[in-house]
């Protein structure tokens, strides 16, 4: 009887086990500094939706290259740029097939005093800032992209001396809100909440003054089986995940 | 082959080691000879908050610092009150850090060395007519020659090898604050492996030698229990 | 004759020193008594390496320490010579710099060439100099220790101990050293031991302390043979005499020394008449006998009276008497005092079955 009882259990809880491993996997991601907010608001919407979940990985899109060339067990990238992923695909460390943009980002000059960035960014020329903050342009595209808009508009001589380099987009964010750096650049998406500068002052810079932010994601070798992976870059081109890029202040490729 | 930018990262990370050594030395000594000799029940607070960067990750402190050292912290206020503008982002903030970050490798071989001049071989020299200083300069001195060797070998490699700190409060800025140790991560990131390697075989190459030198010229190495 | 008065109080956890003292200005005083008696903290205390909270200490018209002034000459400052109880010679000088480290500092006085010499030669180093401590014996390293001190031409010479880390041979090499230099310097010396045979061969003043108090101080015949005090009942008792060789009996290889109006045979000494001798008499080698004995080949019997007697448990009883105006310890059985109905004010005979010369 008792044995009877207890083989049923067993069967029913191996079942239990057994049914779960089919129908949700896990991911690895490794996801741009500059996507944290949006990334986790969708791998939240994500795992409600498919089941599946996304475990999150944040940092620069080059350490983060650097580390799958190495062996680095991502399965996804959601890079800042599009070179990091074709760099990966000619290298044959990504799906073929499977590179997209996902995002354009936008550039925001930005300070952690409210004020002290006007609406046209007049400041950069005007102002006696000691530290202007940004990414460090070798490592990261909205590093490169500041630097080509500083480029631009004839600032780069003056701010140059000024410059602190972040290693990447969200340390260059800690820079200025520490008030250690009085202004930056840094991504919309950081300090975006509802649709407007959350806090401190800050300009976003019209896209057409810099290089286009092209933010590519392309499923790597290591996930090319794990249906979770497959899922998730489905569901980044979903509407419910568009809204959300959408939201941060992104826009949409066309 | 190293670039003009690797060489000078090494030019920069050589002055913040010197000049981190000197400083680390000069409050090290008194601090070692204050924690080896006093009774005072202050002494294991001291001990532990001297120790602390042993345990404690760089992130930690380079966080601390740059709330610090920024216009709303502590230290930012002084210093922006004395003229001196914040000290993020400077070579003297740097050097600030690398004396934080350092003070136990120093420190904690000097205290060993000092603990291990009997307190009858100060009091002697006291009866033989010399001051405190000249005890110190002419008996403690000498007796602990190997524990100063130790202390500003194992203080200079240390700040050479520091990483987290810097990269939280440096800013990165050429011949300010890109030390080598960063310089070669941002290779490394920047997908740049060659001079990561050239720059990297000489962070190598050097630790080694230093090494090789405390473990043979020296016949007193640092204990790695002490130290860790 | 002037005397350095040495006052301190201190208390530390579980001990307090409180002396009131005046110490003579010339010869040996040994401070004596068990350890954590205090004398090595009223020594410390005289030296300025510990300071006490109430103290006084005054020599050759120059205060060290009046804790009523809030006046305190720092150690370094004070013209003294000190021994501590282990060599402790710095490892990183050799003999000679360790002799200099301190004649190189010293303002108070010049030592010439002359007196370096005198000072190696009566410690007998001379052959050492060039070594480094690592390569001395014990004796050596406490020799070259106290040149060291004394080279200073200290106003006082402190000593701590400075035979206690030594074992039994490197001190039979030491002692003599120090009698010589007991005979040889004018200045005062404050000894510290725990030691009655260094007690009985170099004091000229005795302190006796326990639990950091004085219990008994005064000249070392008086104060050593004194009943009351606790080395009294000591299997190793002894009494000291002083005495000056009188005559030498060569044909049976004896010496006569007089102390006062008596007078004892001790083995040859070669000295000559009129030296002044130092005589340990062991409390067990003393015997007591009511009549004068007749026959007897003991050579030394001595008219004497009875003081004082003290029982221990084990069956034994110390005895104080007097001999002449001298003082003298005898241990003998409970049951020989009985029946021999020893009391205070008895005259007796003492028997002396050996004694030994302290030079």
């Amino acid at each position: 009887m008792t044995l009877k009882i207890s083989r049923l259990a067993l069967i029913a809880f191996g079942l239990l086990i057994n049914s779960s491993r089919v129908t949700a996997d896990s991911t690895l991601v490794a996801v741009a500094s500059n996507f944290t907010k949006p990334m986790t608001e969708i791998a939240e919407s994500f795992e409600k939706a498919t089941g599946h979940s996304a475990k999150l990985s944040f940092g620069s899109t080059g350490k983060f290259v650097s580390q799958i060339q190495n062996g680095g067990p991502f399965e996804v990238l959601l890079a800042a740029d599009e070179t990091g992923p074709a760099l990966l695909e000619k290298e044959g460390f990504v799906v073929s097939g499977t590179r997209n943009t996902y995002a354009i980002g936008k550039l925001v000059l930005w300070s952690a005093t409210p004020g002290y960035v006007d609406a046209e960014g007049k400041i950069l020329k005007t102002g006696s800032f000691k530290h202007i903050a940004l990414a460090d342009p070798k490592l990261a595209p909205y590093g490169a992209a500041a630097v080509d808009y500083l480029t631009k508009q004839g600032l780069l001589e003056k701010t140059q001396a000024l410059m602190v380099l972040g290693e990447n987009i969200s340390q260059t964010q800690q820079f200025i809100s520490t008030g250690n750096a009085e202004l930056g650049f840094i991504a919309l998406s950081q300090v975006i909440e509802n649709g407007k500068i959350a806090s401190g002052s800050g300009y976003i810079i019209p896209t057409h003054e810099y290089a286009t932010i092209r933010q590519g994601t392309a499923l790597l070798k290591n996930g090319a089986e794990n249906p979770a992976a497959i899922a998730l870059l489905a569901y980044l081109k979903s509407a419910p995940a568009l809204a959300i890029i959408e939201k941060y202040g992104y826009d949409l490729a066309k | 082959m190293l670039s003009p930018a690797d060489l000078d990262t090494l030019w920069l990370t050589f002055k913040v080691a010197s000049l981190s050594t000197f400083l680390l030395l000069l409050i090290g000594t008194p601090v070692a000879w204050w924690l080896a000799r006093t009774q005072s029940p202050a002494k294991g607070f001291i001990n532990a908050l001297v120790s602390l960067p042993l345990v404690l990750p760089p992130t930690v402190l380079g966080f601390y610092l740059l709330i610090l050292m920024g216009p709303n912290g502590a230290l930012g206020k002084i210093t922006n009150t004395l003229g001196l503008g914040t000290l993020s982002f400077t070579f003297a903030g740097l050097v600030i850090a690398s004396v934080l970050y350092s003070l136990p490798f120093v420190v904690q071989p000097l205290q060993t060395a000092f603990n291990g001049i009997a307190q009858q071989t100060i009091e002697a020299a006291a009866t033989l007519r010399a001051s405190p200083l000249n005890t110190f300069l002419s008996v403690v001195l000498p007796l602990s020659k190997s524990g100063f060797l130790t202390a500003g070998i194992l203080g200079f490699t240390h700040t050479v090898g520091e990483f987290g700190v810097v990269l939280m409060i440096g800013g990165n800025i050429p011949d300010k604050t890109r030390v080598v140790s960063v310089q070669i991560y941002n290779h490394v990131e920047a997908l740049e492996y060659t001079q990561a390697h050239w720059l990297a075989g000489c962070l190598l190459a050097f630790s080694f030698s230093v090494l090789l030198v405390l473990y043979t010229v020296l016949k007193t190495p640092p204990q790695v229990q002490q130290l860790k | 004759m002037p005397t350095l008065p040495a006052r301190f109080k201190l208390a530390f956890e579980n001990f307090a020193l409180d002396v009131d003292l005046q110490l003579p200005s010339t010869g040996v005083t040994v401070l004596f008594g068990p350890s954590g008696s205090g004398k090595t903290t009223l020594l410390r205390c005289i030296a300025g390496l510990e300071k006490a909270p109430v103290g006084y200490f005054e020599i050759k018209g120059q205060c060290w320490q009046d804790s009523t002034k809030k006046h305190f000459i720092p150690t370094h400052q004070r013209n003294l010579g000190y021994v501590f109880q282990e060599a402790n010679l710095f490892p990183h000088l050799s003999v000679m710099g360790n002799l200099q480290f301190g004649v190189k500092r010293q303002t108070y006085s010049t030592v010439n060439s002359s007196d370096f010499q005198e000072i190696i030669d009566l410690l007998g180093i001379e052959h050492l100099l060039n070594r480094k401590p690592d390569r001395l014996s014990g004796g050596e390293k406490q020799r070259v220790v106290i040149a060291r001190a004394i080279l200073l031409k200290p106003d006082l010479l402190l000593m701590d101990e400075p035979l206690a880390a030594l074992d039994q041979q490197r001190k039979q090499e030491i002692l003599p050293f120090l009698i010589r230099l007991h005979q040889h310097l004018s200045i005062p010396v404050i000894y510290v031991t725990h030691s009655q045979a260094e007690v009985a061969q170099l004091a000229d003043t005795l302190v006796v302390m326990q639990a950091g108090k004085v219990v008994a101080h005064g000249n070392l015949t008086d104060t050593f043979n004194r009943i009351d005090l606790p080395f009294a009942q000591d299997k190793g008792a002894s009494s000291v005499w002083q005495g000056t060789l009188s005559s030498h009996e060569t044909n049976y290889h004896l010496s006569c020394v007089a102390i006062n109006d008596n007078a004892l045979s001790l083995p040859l000494i070669t000295a000559p008449i009129g030296t002044n001798l130092r005589i340990q008499i062991y409390a067990r080698d003393v015997s007591i006998t009511l009549a004068a004995p007749a026959a007897t080949s003991i050579l030394n019997i001595l008219p004497a009276v009875v003081k004082e007697i003290k029982a221990d448990n084990k069956g034994q009883c110390t005895v104080f008497l007097k001999v002449g105006q001298q003082t003298l310890l005898a241990h003998i059985t409970q049951k020989s005092a009985q029946l021999l109905n020893l009391r205070p004010e008895l005259a007796v005979y003492v028997q002396i079955k050996g004694t030994s010369l302290l030079g």
